[in-house]
């Protein structure tokens, strides 16, 4: 097990150097101009300035050179202070949110996570329950309906669900509205005497014991969590059905039978426990997918997150927030899959053992 | 105990039909497995169908000029027309004014009882004629998703046939790639990336249909090398390597035929899931430019009008059923395609 876990360790090095490798070489495409905006928040404007920047930080360097100053950051000249970097956490300036990069990372992330956290719910709940009812049930009515349910859900684009959704909800019923809160709230929460320990509005809310705001939090999140979560309810109930088939097939399975166990023993020591082990890693994976399906949601839903981030700055080709953005959520993702490595390793002994 | 104990069962053993019957010519011509395989499509019905769904959107693309002709002949057929300038959508049924296609099909007269051509399905913003990106849209559909797919699927065997066939460090090296390659977020990864190539290419369909070759061919590798690592330990591949097969000819011949199977399951699932991707990003704005017959591209109209997409239902309503039935239909064959190759599942249907 160790020695498992020593190996992914080892490899994660390489991985995250490939994935800083990959966005330089994206990077490429921009001019040393438009690069100066790693180090400085706004960019030269006549020929004489901009010289001065391309020799201050070493622009017209080769482009390996370039490559290690983007990674540990320069030192200035002029000021003798350490500018850029992005393991100093420097990922350069956003042209369309004015402001470092790494700062609308920090603002925008909780708004992100917390859709992806309220997801979680459904995907695992429902998923999961539905999956084993069907297998269970396997060919009655409740398999059949779930497997219609899986398939549609499945080919279902995101934004169409999304689209539909307001055009049912917000624009026929007038039930929910698009945003993260009401105007009224939104103010209430800028406001000092509310104090934001975690960035998410729920967590928040029920931290400072303020139940109205929580409601309305939950209220603006169901449009958006609902989108978001069927696509992958679908996938789970999928991929639990399955498995649940597989393992109910086994061997062991008819052993614990035929030596006279109840059947509700028998389903819950031998059944679930064996067939969860592949829904655990679909469900580690997808917690990192939401960041996926997560842009073209946060566009219809107006959900300031970084997806909404991401797209806002790919259609105005701002190229250093979309090559910040990527590089953050692929460190996540890589961590992500790290862990879900693991503990399948944890979980499965035949894994670590191959 | 004298006595001879009689056999169990006296009938003879059955054997499985399969030995027994005749081939068929086409069982003869496709060989067991192909055969297996063809049958089981045509003979579950989620997978009719599926054959059925795609069908019809491989005959709405054929027949596209019919059913939807363009205003003239110079008209490059992607683009499509707009009545006029204004703002705000039509509904369907409103009578066609300028870029009006130039001849009335017979169909269209016989269908509508109309003379005259209407907006079948209404206008987008900016008055796109809806009917029109639909049909043309599925032309896109069928040529991006199978282009994006079919170039996938080949730099994914090539590299996975490789790394599976070779181990040691070419493996090691390959799969660190198709690794880091895995750890961008797909769309978020085939976002960036098409609006990168925006400039180079001009707006079109390329951009976006590159960056999802880039960040979408690593599945293909992945899968075929381990399906490749467990074909090639079989009896037959050690025979072949015996008898002096070169390293192409046992990948070739003995390999690849025996361990494509389950990356087929991939592809036909890929041909739909693809162009859900590409419309989410032509949704986005990146990529094809306003008014490419595109089924993402007719729905991304919608976004400036979400507060009264109830009056204007049709903007999101008519493509949006398009690309999921589009998904739909390929998943369905996709789906039985794996039941049938699934061997667990074999001899059960």
């Amino acid at each position: 097990m160790v020695a498992y876990i020593i190996r992914r360790l080892l490899i994660l090095p390489i991985i995250l150097f490939g994935v800083t490798i990959i966005i330089f070489i994206m990077m490429q495409v921009l001019g040393p101009v438009e690069r100066s905006a790693l180090y400085v928040r706004d960019v030269p404007k006549t020929q004489g300035q901009i010289d001065a920047i391309i020799k201050r930080y070493g622009l017209d360097k080769p482009v390996h050179v370039q490559y290690w100053t983007w990674l540990t950051g320069t030192t200035d000249a002029e000021t003798g202070e350490k500018v850029g970097g992005i393991l100093r956490g420097d990922l350069g300036y956003s042209r369309t949110g004015r402001e470092p990069v790494v700062d609308m990372i920090k603002r925008r992330f909780p708004a992100t996570l917390e859709l992806a956290l309220w997801s979680m719910i459904p995907i695992i709940v429902l998923g999961i329950y539905f999956g084993i009812q069907a297998a269970l049930h396997h060919n009655k009515p409740i398999d059949q309906v779930s497997r219609v349910f899986a398939i549609i859900g499945w080919s279902f684009p995101t934004f169409v669900f999304g689209l539909l959704m307001i055009l049912v909800f917000y624009a026929m019923l007038d039930w929910f509205e698009p945003g993260r809160l009401s105007i009224e709230y939104q103010r209430e929460v800028m406001r000092p005497t509310f104090d934001r320990y975690t960035g998410m509005n729920t967590f928040d809310a029920l931290l400072n014991l303020r139940f109205d705001i929580f409601v309305d939090a939950l209220q603006h999140l169901f449009m958006p969590v609902v989108t978001l979560s069927v696509v992958i309810i679908a996938l789970m109930l999928k991929v639990t059905r399955s498995s649940m088939l597989e393992v109910l097939r086994q061997d062991y399975v008819t052993t614990a039978r035929a030596k006279g166990l109840k059947e509700n023993v028998v389903i819950n020591r031998h059944v679930r426990r064996n067939a969860l082990i592949p829904v655990v890693t679909v469900a580690g994976l997808t917690a990192a997918g939401l960041l996926n399906g997560a842009v073209t949601t946060e566009v219809i839903f107006n959900w300031p997150g970084l997806g909404e981030a991401a797209a806002a700055a790919a259609i105005s080709l701002d190229v250093l927030t979309m090559l910040g953005l990527t590089l953050f959520t692929a460190v996540i993702f890589v961590f992500a899959n790290l862990f879900v490595d693991v503990l399948y390793g944890v979980l499965d002994p035949r894994v670590r053992l191959n | 105990m004298t006595a001879a104990t009689p056999p169990i069962d006296a009938r003879p053993a059955t054997l499985d039909e399969g030995y027994l019957r005749e081939q068929s010519k086409l069982e003869q011509m496709v060989g067991p497995e192909w055969y297996r395989l063809l049958k089981g499509l045509v003979t579950n019905p989620l997978s009719v169908a599926g054959i059925l769904l795609v069908f019809g959107f491989a005959m709405m693309a054929l027949f596209a000029p019919v059913l939807a002709p363009a205003p003239n002949e110079n008209w490059d057929p992607y683009r499509i027309p707009r009545d006029g300038f204004r703002a705000e959508p039509t509904p369907p049924g409103t009578p066609w004014t300028t870029n009006v296609p130039a001849n009335v099909p017979t169909w269209y007269k016989l269908v509508t009882g109309n003379e005259e051509w209407t907006h079948l399905m209404g206008t987008t913003g900016g008055q796109y004629d809806i009917w029109y990106g639909l049909i043309w849209g599925s032309r896109t559909a069928l040529i991006a998703g199978s282009f994006v797919a079919i170039v996938s699927v080949i730099i994914g065997m090539i590299v996975g046939a490789t790394a599976g066939f070779y181990g040691g460090w070419v493996d090691e090296v390959l799969m660190r790639i198709v690794e880091i390659f895995i750890a961008f977020p797909f769309l978020v990864g085939a976002l960036i990336l098409a609006s990168l190539l925006t400039p180079l290419f001009g707006r079109s369909i390329w951009p976006t249909m590159i960056a999802l070759i880039i960040f979408g061919w690593t599945g293909y590798a992945r899968q075929l090398r381990g399906d490749i690592l467990a074909t090639k330990e079989r009896e037959y591949v050690t025979a072949a390597r015996a008898s002096g097969a070169k390293d192409g000819q046992l990948i070739m011949r003995h390999v690849l035929p025996n361990a494509i199977f389950p990356t087929l399951v991939r592809l036909s699932l890929d041909f739909g899931a693809i162009v859900l991707s590409f419309a989410a990003l032509s949704f986005l704005g990146v990529g094809v430019p306003e008014g490419y017959a595109d089924w993402g591209q007719i729905i991304s109209f919608a976004r400036a009008w979400i507060l009264s997409l109830d009056i204007h239902w049709y903007i999101i309503v008519f493509p949006g059923v398009a690309l999921l039935l589009y998904g739909l239909g390929w998943n369905l064959i996709g789906d039985a395609l794996r039941d049938i190759l699934d061997p667990q599942l074999r001899g059960q249907q």
